[in-house]
C-alpha cells in the first residue's frame, strides 16, 4: 500500500456510475434526486447533531449572565458580549495555560518524532543482535496504557523533583511505540537499490536517513506528528496528577476545570475558555485533516 | 536488509576485517539509536507496570510517613472482594455498554451518508470527524452546561429530575456516558468511513445490480464485508471507553462519584492514589484495569501483526 493513499476522507466514491452519462427515464431520475434530497436531510441532522453542543458553547460565551439562564435558552446571540472571552483570557489565567500547553505539547511531539525516527530507521536498516526482541520489547509498550503506570509514575517525578514542571509534563511521554512501529513501515517502503546507491555514493547511515529516508516518508511523519499533537494537547489525567496547585505549569485542559471551579457564577466566561481551547484544534483538523485519518485509521484496513 | 552484504565478494584477510569492524560498528549505531527510547520506556513504562505487582503486596501505613509493610495477596483479596470494587465494575461494564454499540452504529450511519461524491461532502465529512479533535475537558464543560438544570436545556425540554441530573444515582453515569459517545462518534466516523473507502466498489455495484435493496444490501453485503473494520472499531471503542476519565472528575467529582455509581475503574485508580493516597490500592486497581484491557489491546494488535507480516514480504 503506497503510504499517501491509504485513507483519506476526500477520495470521491461512487463517481462514474453506470448510466449517469445519458439521460434517464423521467421516473427513475425523480426516484434518484428524491433519494439525494433524503441523503442531504441525513447528512444535515448528522451534522447539527455533532455540531449543536459546541454552537451552543459558542452561544452562551457570548450572552450575558442573566440571558444564560432565561427560559426558553436563546440560540442566538443577538447582543453579542464579547467581555467573557477578555475576562478568560485575564483573570481566567488562560493566557498562561495556553502557553504551557504549546511548550508541553510542543516538547512532546519533537521528542517523540525524534525517538521514532531514531529507532525505527535502526529497526528499518540496520542489522543487530537481538533485533527481533527488542522490537517486540517495542511492541510490547503499546501493550501497556500508560493509566496503568501512574501509580509508580507519580512516585519517580515527585523523587526526581519533576513535580510542577515541564519536565514531569512532556519525559514520561518522549517515547512511543506506535509511532516507532508507523515509520518502521514507512522506511520499509523505501526501495533497497535507493539505500545501495546511496552507500556507493559514500552516504553514512546518518546523512542516507537525513537527506534521502526522511523526505520520502514526510507523509507518515506528517500523520505521527498530527496524532502525537492531538494526544498531547487533550492529556488530562498525567496533567491533573502532576502539576498540583501550580499555575505556571498547569495546561489548558486542566486550567478549564480551574475555570468552571471557581466561577461558577460566570458560565460565559468557562465557556469562552472552552472556545478558546478548542480553536487551535479545529484549525489542525481542517489543515491537517488527511494526516489525521491517516493515523488514526492505521490498523483499520488492510 | 543486511549492510554486510554489500562489502566486497572478495574473501581476502583485510577485507574481512574491515566488513567486521563495520559490522560492529553498525551494532553500535543501531543500540544507540534505540537508547533514548529504550531508556523513556524503561523508566515509565516497564518499571512503573512491573512495580504495580510489588505495590500490589504492601499495605499503606495507617498514618503518613511510616513505612508501609509486606502483607501477601491478603490486600488483593481483600480489595477484589470489596463491595466499591464490585460497584465500580459494574459502573464500568455498563459505562462501556452504553459508550460503546451507540457511537459505533452512529459512525456507521454517518459514514454511509457520507459515502457518496456530491456536493458539499468535504464539510460534512469536517463536521463529522470534529468530536476527535475536542477534549475530554472541553466536552465536558460544553456538556456540563447543557445539562446544568438552571442554565442548561433540561427544563426547557421538560426533563428536570431531581436530584440534578449529574448528581442522580440513575442519570449520572448515562449522562456522562452521552459525553464519551460524542466525543467518540467523531473517531468511529473516521474508522468507519475508511472501512468503506476500502471495500471494492464492484461487488457492491453487482450487488445493486442484482437487485439488492437498501436494507437489504446493508446487512447482507456492507456489513459481512465491513467486519473487520467494525471489529477494529469495536476494539479501539472499548479501549477507549475504558480509559474514561476527566468528564467524570470535572463534571461528578471524587465526593459525588460513590454515590453516582459513576467511579468506572480508572476513577477509581485515581482517588485511590489521589484522594486516598494509597498505592497499594491503586496498584492492585491498575493491574485489574491493565488485564481487561490486554484482551482488547490484544486483538488490536492482530491488524498491527498483520501490518508488520505484509510490510515484511
Amino acid at each position: 500500500m503506497p503510504p499517501t493513499e491509504s485513507a483519506t476522507l476526500d477520495r470521491p466514491t461512487g463517481a462514474g456510475q453506470p448510466g449517469s452519462a445519458t439521460p434517464a427515464p423521467t421516473p427513475h431520475r425523480r426516484r434518484r434526486r428524491a433519494r439525494l434530497f433524503l441523503r442531504y436531510v441525513l447528512l444535515s441532522v448528522g451534522a447539527v447533531v455533532i455540531l449543536f453542543p459546541l454552537y451552543m458553547a459558542v452561544v452562551n460565551s457570548l450572552l450575558a449572565p442573566s440571558q444564560i439562564a432565561h427560559q426558553p435558552p436563546p440560540f442566538f446571540p443577538f447582543n453579542p458580549q464579547w467581555g467573557s472571552y477578555r475576562k478568560a483570557w485575564t483573570e481566567g489565567d488562560l493566557g498562561i495555560y495556553l502557553r504551557n500547553s504549546a511548550i508541553q505539547t510542543s516538547v512532546i511531539v519533537a521528542g517523540q518524532l525524534a525517538t521514532s525516527i531514531l529507532a525505527a530507521y535502526a529497526f528499518a536498516f540496520l542489522d543487530f543482535p537481538f533485533k527481533r526482541t527488542l522490537f517486540i520489547v517495542f511492541l510490547a509498550t503499546l501493550m501497556i496504557p500508560f493509566e496503568v503506570t501512574i501509580a509508580t509514575n507519580l512516585a519517580t517525578v515527585s523523587s526526581l523533583g519533576w513535580f510542577n514542571t515541564f519536565a514531569g509534563l512532556t519525559i514520561p511521554f518522549l517515547a512511543t511505540g506506535f509511532g516507532t512501529f508507523l515509520l518502521r513501515q514507512a522506511f520499509l517502503q523505501i526501495p533497497r537499490d535507493l539505500r545501495e546507491a546511496a552507500q556507493l555514493d559514500g552516504y553514512g547511515n546518518m546523512r542516507f536517513l537525513w537527506f534521502v529516508a526522511l523526505p520520502l516518508v514526510r507523509p507518515a511523519l506528517a500523520a505521527l506528528g498530527v496524532f502525537s499533537f492531538l494526544g498531547a494537547w487533550n492529556q488530562y489525567l498525567w496533567p491533573l496528577l502532576v502539576t498540583g496547585n501550580d499555575n505556571s505549569v498547569r495546561t489548558v485542559q486542566i486550567g478549564l476545570k480551574q475555570l468552571l471551579n471557581t466561577q461558577l457564577d460566570q458560565i460565559n466566561v468557562s465557556l469562552a475558555g472552552t472556545v478558546i481551547a478548542v480553536i487551535p484544534l479545529l484549525i489542525i483538523l481542517v489543515v491537517f485533516q488527511k494526516q489525521l485519518v491517516r493515523s488514526l485509521t492505521s490498523g483499520a484496513v488492510k | 536488509m543486511t549492510t554486510t552484504d554489500l562489502a566486497v565478494p572478495d574473501e581476502s584477510a583485510p577485507v574481512r576485517r574491515h566488513a567486521l569492524s563495520r559490522r560492529h560498528r553498525e551494532w553500535g549505531l543501531a543500540y544507540l539509536l534505540l537508547l533514548p527510547a529504550l531508556l523513556v520506556f524503561g523508566v515509565f513504562t516497564f518499571y512503573p507496570f512491573l512495580k504495580n505487582f510489588k505495590l500490589a503486596l504492601y499495605q499503606n501505613p495507617p498514618y503518613p510517613g511510616l513505612p508501609s509493610h509486606y502483607v501477601g495477596l491478603s490486600q488483593v483479596g481483600s480489595v477484589l472482594s470489596s463491595t466499591s470494587f464490585h460497584q465500580s465494575l459494574v459502573s464500568t461494564f455498563f459505562y462501556v455498554l452504553m459508550v460503546v454499540p451507540v457511537g459505533l452504529l452512529g459512525g456507521l450511519l454517518l459514514a454511509i451518508a457520507a459515502h457518496k461524491a456530491i456536493r458539499g461532502m468535504s464539510m460534512f465529512r469536517t463536521a463529522f470527524s470534529s468530536t476527535v479533535v475536542s477534549s475530554v475537558a472541553v466536552a465536558a464543560v460544553v456538556f456540563g452546561t447543557l445539562m446544568d438544570p438552571v442554565v442548561g436545556l433540561l427544563p426547557w425540554l421538560g426533563i428536570d429530575p431531581h436530584p440534578a441530573i449529574l448528581q442522580n444515582p440513575t442519570w449520572a453515569l448515562p449522562a456522562v456516558s452521552l459525553i464519551a459517545v460524542w466525543q467518540f462518534l467523531g473517531l468511529s466516523f473516521i474508522i468507519m468511513t475508511a472501512g468503506l473507502q476500502s471495500l471494492p466498489d464492484e461487488i457492491l455495484e453487482a450487488a445493486r445490480l442484482d437487485g439488492a435493496g437498501g436494507w437489504t444490501m446493508f446487512w447482507r453485503v456492507t456489513v459481512p464485508l465491513l467486519s473487520p473494520t467494525l471489529f477494529f472499531g469495536l476494539v479501539v471503542g472499548t479501549i477507549y471507553a475504558f480509559q474514561s476519565f476527566g468528564q467524570i472528575d470535572i463534571l461528578i467529582g471524587p465526593q459525588n462519584s460513590g454515590f453516582t455509581h459513576t467511579n468506572v475503574l480508572l476513577y477509581y485508580v485515581y482517588q485511590a492514589l489521589s484522594i486516598q493516597h494509597d498505592p497499594g490500592v491503586a496498584a492492585v486497581l491498575s493491574i485489574v484495569l491493565f488485564i481487561i484491557l490486554l484482551v482488547f489491546t490484544l486483538a488490536q494488535m492482530r491488524y498491527l501483526e498483520r501490518r508488520v507480516t505484509y510490510a515484511a514480504n
